[in-house]
């Protein structure tokens, strides 16, 4: 993965030292509550309902064994022992101290991380696919343009206050969208054209919150070479144009919506005419040596175990059922993609202790090559795993609560902090993610009901992705009471879909009786080859409501 | 006089003054020292103005940079105005006097602006600052400097990162 050279070690201790000095005149009240607040936010540091939150960069996901053990001990010196895997690919301390900030950022510099743009009104960390470069379907690994990404907008001098927060996010599979693309400001999708040139086509003015949308496709096809002063193009007209009145109507969605796809795509290509040639259009060698900086880790020429993993199998039905749910093919013979659980009934989900942090920094060195990943999903992946130690490796997770078989199943929840810790939500989510869990406990029943994304958020703004769960639940505030309602049929893969709202929100008590009820129309509707979404779409919201609201 | 910050942080002192613009019906009132007019009245008035250095204009963060294609070069000093210096817009403003219209003359931020903004307007072509009154400016000079080397081109610069890495 990405190493720091020279310049991005001098540049990451700079701005240490700066955050360093912001912070002091902050303390000392040279700078004012409003004058920090945007600079505090573009180094992912908010302050919260019982301490400050501090945001840091998880670039496209990717953790060494080395960061991970320090993201353990910085959650032990300065936190209380946990840490908090966003939906963002993105880790949470939840009660560091604003004057400890500075030196944990020195800290962080040290093993090559940062919290730079982790929030505020700026170009936030880019996303990407959990399974990048170990997949069978991938149209070329999305981590090095992630990477270019990543570097053009690190402090890019135009864009460091913009009208509102912007997201951008990469796929690189062929048939599945794990990054969720076309909920994001910008989504790019690799594609090769016939002649084997790599490009991407373009989507924008995607987006959940307040007023979810799926982006429009703006360009087909984007050489990549012109990815970066594409972006600027995109970045440009954003900045000139975009609303700045009304922070609820501020996103790039409102600004595309409002202008039309078409006269937006007019606007930016008018843009980008101008700055195509510059100096920021990639060179090969750029591309070259960025592509080499992800090289594939040193696989061993070994052959597939389907028979010694069959035999395996077929003796221990729990093997069997971790197998088939929480392990991926892998594009290399003998090798195999392994996702950790983190949704274990009683715990939060996406909260994971130092002790945890230290065990997953230990089965990366033991299976796979030192690296790990952080999904969307809250989950964490080991991607190059020898099949011929999946069960050794299944053993040993299984008593640390990371084996779960449950991956992409109900209880498989993605769930903001909600209202336990987040200053901004209207209610609490993990109580319900818990109720729900409980209810649902079996994990035969789960595999029948088969693949559910539920996906809760505290508030409107949307961080635990409810609009494109198949279920998803906001909580809402009524006269100071805490509801959840319910939406249908969202979507955050290749067909992407806003979810619809069922109707009238519940009461916290009775939230695992409604899923309940939700999942039985499913199991009596559906054909034998169906999933949620498919009976969903062929049946519609109304036997969904008839049920719930009888 | 009032202090302005260049470049490389120093301090200096000029005259020149920011003209607000007139209510509508009113018109334009002219000090008898350095004056920066709204850039749209400059070109309304482009004759009357045209050869007096003692003139200049200012932009405000909505306003289009675009408008004063092919005659930048006969201004010797374009203000941009930060209303709030939350407000990014007067970056690309900057930028595209720049890099767009080919502005080479003084190129000042006036209005809400601070010390930890100083480096991103001087990356986008600023050369001269007015910090807001409460601000030390004996600071700037710091401020400027937090970073040896940035990973992108912009107007300071048009050798991104990835270039140097690659040579």
């Amino acid at each position: 993965m990405y190493v720091y050279d020279k310049h991005d070690r001098q540049i990451a201790t700079e701005r240490v030292e700066q955050f360093r000095d912001q912070t002091k005149r902050a303390l000392a009240g040279d700078l004012s509550q409003d004058e920090f607040l945007p600079l505090r936010l573009q180094n992912g540091l908010y302050v919260q309902r019982l301490a400050p939150m501090l945001r840091i960069a998880v670039p496209y996901g990717m953790l060494r064994s080395t960061q991970l053990r320090r993201l353990a001990r910085i959650s032990r010196d300065y936190d209380k022992g946990y840490a908090h895997f966003t939906t963002r690919q993105n880790v949470q301390l939840n009660w560091p101290a604003i004057e400890d900030v500075p030196d944990i950022l020195a800290e962080l510099a040290d093993v090559e991380m940062h919290a730079n743009q982790t929030s505020g009104n700026c170009i936030r960390n880019t996303t990407t696919d959990q399974f990048s470069g170990a997949q069978a379907d991938e149209i070329a690994d999305p981590r090095p343009y992630c990477e270019l990404i990543r570097q053009w907008s690190t402090f890019h001098p135009e864009f460091a206050f913009l009208p509102r927060k912007f997201k951008v996010a990469v796929n690189a599979s062929e048939h599945s969208d794990r990054a969720a693309i076309q909920v994001h400001d910008i989504g790019l999708q690799l594609i090769r054209k016939d002649d084997g040139e790599l490009g991407f086509r373009v989507y924008v003015g995607g987006g959940l919150g307040r007023t979810p949308m799926v982006g429009p496709v703006i360009r087909d096809y984007l050489p990549e070479k012109d990815l970066l002063t594409y972006l600027e193009a995109i970045l440009r007209v954003y900045n000139r144009y975009g609303r700045r009145d009304n922070k609820y109507k501020a996103r790039i969605k409102i600004l595309v919506k409002a202008l039309t796809p078409e006269s937006f795509t007019e606007k930016v290509e008018a843009e980008w005419a101008h700055i195509k040639d510059s100096p920021t259009q990639l060179t090969r060698e750029a591309i070259e040596k960025f592509q080499t900086y992800f090289s594939e880790p040193a696989y061993e020429q070994v052959p597939d175990e389907k028979e010694s993993l069959a035999a395996k199998r077929f003796e221990d039905r729990a093997f069997d059922q971790w197998i088939a749910h929480n392990v991926d093919t892998h594009k290399k013979p003998g090798y195999a993609i392994v996702s950790l659980t983190m949704k274990k009934t009683g715990i939060p989900p996406g909260d994971v202790s130092d002790r945890q942090l230290e065990q997953i920094a230990d089965l990366a060195d033991e299976y796979s090559f030192g690296e790990a990943r952080v999904t969307h999903q809250q989950n964490a992946v080991l991607a190059d795993v020898r099949q011929d130690r999946l069960y050794q490796l299944w053993q040993a997770t299984t008593p640390m609560g990371f084996a779960t078989a449950n991956l992409n199943k109900l209880t498989d929840v993605i769930c903001c902090p909600g209202g336990d810790y987040c200053a901004l939500a209207n209610a609490k989510t993990i109580p319900v993610a818990d109720a729900i869990q409980r209810k649902f406990d079996d994990l035969d029943y789960l595999y029948d009901i088969g693949e559910l994304d539920l996906n809760i958020s505290g508030c409107m703004n949307a961080c635990g992705h409810h609009h494109v769960g198949h279920i998803g639940v906001l909580g809402v505030d009524k006269k100071g009471q805490e509801f959840y309602q319910i939406s249908l049929g969202g979507s955050s893969n290749h067909n992407a879909a806003i979810g619809k709202i069922l109707g009238p929100s519940f009461a916290r008590d009775s939230m695992p009786d409604v899923i309940k009820s939700i999942i039985d129309v499913y199991v009596d509707n559906r054909t034998q080859e169906e999933a949620f979404l498919d009976t969903y779409c062929r049946i519609g919201i109304t036997p969904f409501k008839e049920r719930v609201y009888a | 006089m009032p202090e302005v910050i260049t470049n490389d942080g120093s301090i200096i002192k000029d005259d020149w003054v920011v003209v607000e613009r007139p209510a509508d019906g009113e018109s334009l009132d002219l000090p008898d020292q350095p004056a920066l007019i709204p850039a749209d009245l400059w070109l309304a008035g482009k004759e009357h103005f045209e050869g007096r250095k003692d003139i200049g204009a200012w932009f405000d963060s909505h306003q289009e940079p675009e408008i004063l294609e092919g005659l930048v070069n006969q201004l010797g000093v374009i203000a941009v105005n930060f209303h709030k210096f939350s407000d990014g817009r007067g970056y690309s403003i900057a930028r595209l006097l720049r890099e767009r219209l080919g502005y080479k003359n003084e190129l000042r931020a006036i209005g809400d602006v601070l010390l930890d903004q100083l480096q991103f307007m001087k990356r986008c072509g600023f050369d001269r600052f007015v910090l807001r009154a409460d601000k030390n400016a004996e600071e700037a000079a710091r401020c400027l400097n937090f970073f040896s080397q940035s990973y992108q081109a912009a107007t300071d610069t048009d050798v991104p990162l990835f270039r140097r890495r690659a040579s």
